[in-house]
């Protein structure tokens, strides 16, 4: 329903951001073939002939064509103030009182995973009329649907739609700036996909059936990427922290938050017991060197944090404890938990937000939050931490043998000049590519990684293959092993983005469709 | 230099020591010149290089830096192998990572050629008023095993060219004493076995310059 809403809107307004053509088999969900826009110029053009084979529904390119043109690559910045009431409260209430409730409150009194971004408007909101009888709001010049009957004012939006068309200047940003949408000049308010998608998420996540089959529907949205206002919930709900049954949702938190402060109550005391010290001195030494180009990261409260949610996920798991790079995992759950209470009105961004300055409550729920679905995610990948790290071995091995199918000079190149592919892709494995990439890349990859079944240990694996040919051509400039090496070990990825992520998905994706099938792959 | 190389040999060195004693840092700091308060929990291996001359010669030193925790074995073997240096560190302020020395060295024998040129490094020399590992203790113990010995600031640049630079001679000093096997194109290896095309291999490489 939203989809025709959506596809009419397409028809009727030429000047439609970006011209980008569907990709079949580039997404997941597979593409809408009714939406046909011209793809942007650099892309690989072979991913055009792909068809998908499989019956289940792709999911629109729109949803991702802004990738490819907006100079923040965030999705869905949320610029839209509180004239936008189009934002879901379950209880029927404008956003600002609930964002205020939740300042105030921070219990479970409220939906406990409620987004409730509050941003300010940058212009007045002004109103005018759409030709297909709906109405929109023009917030800042660009057209954004919303439910609250606003109007748009046409020529403002074809202007805005046609500076969109331009492809972006990208300035040196931080590492997690996009992730929080800076309110500061250069970013962009929401475009209409992105607008569209949010609504969509906000529709799935209001729904007030509680079936299975939405959390299904969530994960084929989420594929593409996860608006940032809604990340949060679909977070814990994708990584099954969240039961799918909203009746549930409430004493599930407050049991699971329960859970884990239980735990440090009987075990964080132990820290200093000959049996653990070297455990917890292992982590103490690592979290100063764990994001030390972030200031949220040097904070003490937020150091603590990740001492107590690492130890205490150590000692329940002994059969492999604390290993460097399990450290890496807990940063998105804490930055994507965290940027739900980031208040951008005073132009504040994740990076450099005050953790102690929320309120106690908040910060034991995000930490309890952190701690749960990390663990969910090292469930799936617990051998790659164990003794010998059998896991990791033998991704490694896996992704070797793909790449002298999928790219025979590569590997050729890396046998003539005696580089192993563990030199280089043992870090890839054990810290899921974080390393290799900017903190907001890899939070909009853990969009798939969570939309995917065992994205993070099967997913991965033709990520990082897809990640490795990227750079064919560097690779095969680099003529002895020395700089192959260097090269491998610092790819300039600092100015990647959801765009190049979008790529390296896309084409992840193809190669698991080309060969996860093939029993070959599997013979070693 | 008749080659297209600019180095006469490649050298592989590796750092090992208990986990925070400084190894990526004394890396950075010969390499690049760099002290990096920034840097991060090594993960598998990194990896690093730098040409010096020596007695004429041009010498890659291709130096290789690993995680220090124990439970991260997974690619030892990988990581010894082909290196003829080492520097084993450890924090002149911690003295656990001194206590742990033993253990390295052992683990260093297991799995290195035996021919190995080992130093023990003692880092963060900067933090004099905390030390808890006494010079003379350490170097006694240096003697005692038959390892080169230094203290050193990867912070304060003290000595670190000094330790790379000694293990580098010192392995360039057993590489013209006993027969070179040319094993790989990145690494010179120390082999005890006499090679038949010795006195050919060495010509070349005593010729250039």
């Amino acid at each position: 329903m939203a989809t025709d809403n959506r596809i009419n809107f397409w028809r009727r307004n030429t000047k439609v951001p970006g011209s980008v053509q569907p990709v079949y088999g580039a997404q997941h969900p597979p593409l809408d073939p009714r939406l046909r826009r011209t793809y942007p110029k650099d892309t690989k053009p072979k991913f055009n002939n792909l068809k998908s084979k499989k019956a289940c529904s792709f999911h629109e390119f729109a949803c991702s064509t802004n990738d490819a043109w907006d100079i923040d690559d965030e999705e869905d910045d949320n610029f839209c103030g509180t004239p936008f009431s189009a934002s879901f409260t379950p209880s029927g209430q404008d956003l600002t009182s609930v964002h205020n409730q939740q300042l105030r409150h921070q219990t479970g009194e409220t939906e406990p995973v409620l987004p409730h971004i509050l941003t300010p408007p940058r212009d007045e909101g002004h109103n005018s009329q759409r030709d297909d009888g709906s109405e929109c709001e023009r917030v800042n010049g660009k057209f954004v649907k919303s439910s609250s009957d606003a109007d748009l004012n046409t020529t403002s939006v074809r202007s805005s739609l046609q500076k969109q068309q331009s492809l972006p200047v990208r300035p040196i940003i931080p590492l997690v700036a996009r992730i929080s949408d800076q309110n500061a000049s250069g970013a962009p308010p929401m475009t209409v996909r992105e607008k569209s998608r949010l609504d969509k998420f906000k529709q799935l996540l209001a729904s007030p059936n509680t079936d299975l089959a939405i959390t299904e529907e969530l994960r084929k949205h989420s594929w593409s990427g996860i608006p940032r206002e809604v990340r949060p919930i679909t977070w814990r709900l994708l990584s099954g922290y969240l039961p799918a049954n909203k009746e549930r949702r409430e004493l599930v938190l407050k049991r699971k938050r329960e859970e884990y402060f239980g735990f440090i109550e009987q075990y964080y005391h132990s820290r200093t017991d000959e049996h653990y010290k070297d455990t917890y001195r292992q982590i103490h030494i690592d979290i100063p060197r764990t994001n030390p180009l972030i200031p949220l990261f040097q904070q003490p409260a937020v150091q603590e944090v990740f001492e107590r949610i690492l130890f205490i996920w150590a000692i329940r798991h002994p059969a492999s404890g604390y290993v460097q790079g399990i450290n890496d995992l807990v940063t998105p759950f804490f930055v994507v938990f965290l940027s739900e209470f980031v208040i951008l009105i005073l132009a504040e961004d994740v990076e450099n937000f005050d953790v102690a300055a929320l309120p106690l409550e908040t910060q034991r729920n995000i930490e309890a939050d952190s701690f749960w679905c990390m663990s969910k995610l090292l469930d799936g990948i617990q051998d790659n931490y164990t003794f010998a790290q059998p896991g990791i071995q033998n991704k490694v091995k896996a992704l070797e043998e793909l790449v002298s199918r999928i790219d025979v000079d590569i590997h050729n190149h890396f046998k003539k000049y005696e580089v192993e592919y563990l030199q280089f892709a043992f870090r890839w494995m054990n810290n899921l590519l974080m390393r290799e990439l900017p903190l907001r890349c890899t939070i909009r990859l853990w969009d798939t990684y969570q939309a995917e079944a065992e994205g993070f240990s099967h997913f991965h694996l033709y990520v990082c293959a897809a990640f490795l040919i990227e750079w064919r051509k560097e690779i095969l400039c680099m003529v002895d092993f020395q700089s192959l090496l260097m090269l491998l070990q610092n790819l300039p990825t600092i100015h990647w983005g959801n765009e190049e992520v979008g790529l390296l998905l896309a084409e992840a994706y193809r190669l698991k469709y080309m060969f996860a099938d093939a029993p070959n792959h599997y013979k070693r | 230099m008749g080659s297209d190389e600019a180095y006469n040999f490649v050298f592989k060195v590796v750092l090992i020591g208990e986990s925070g004693v400084g190894k990526s840092n004394l890396l950075s700091r010969f390499t690049k010149n760099e002290f990096n308060h920034d840097s991060r929990t090594t993960i598998g291996v990194e990896f690093s290089t730098r040409t010096v001359q020596l007695n004429g010669f041009y010498i890659k030193a291709q130096i290789w830096d690993t995680a220090g925790l124990e439970r991260y074995r997974a690619i030892t073997s990988a990581y010894y192998r082909g290196a003829v240096g080492a520097l084993l560190v450890y924090d002149i302020t911690k003295h656990l990572t001194y206590e742990s020395v033993e253990r390295w060295l052992k683990e260093l024998y297991d799995h290195a050629d035996p021919h190995i040129v080992v130093m023990l490094v003692g880092n963060k020399t900067d933090l004099e008023s905390e030390r808890s590992v006494p010079t003379e203790e350490a170097k006694d113990f240096a003697e005692k095993k038959g390892l080169l010995f230094l203290e050193t600031s990867a912070l304060q640049s003290t000595n670190v060219e000094a330790a790379f630079n000694k293990v580098l001679e010192e392995i360039h000093k057993k590489v013209n004493s006993k027969e070179v096997v040319r094993g790989s194109i990145n690494a010179v290896t120390l082999n005890s076995s006499r090679a038949e095309s010795q006195e050919e291999e060495k010509k070349p490489c005593c010729k250039n310059i």
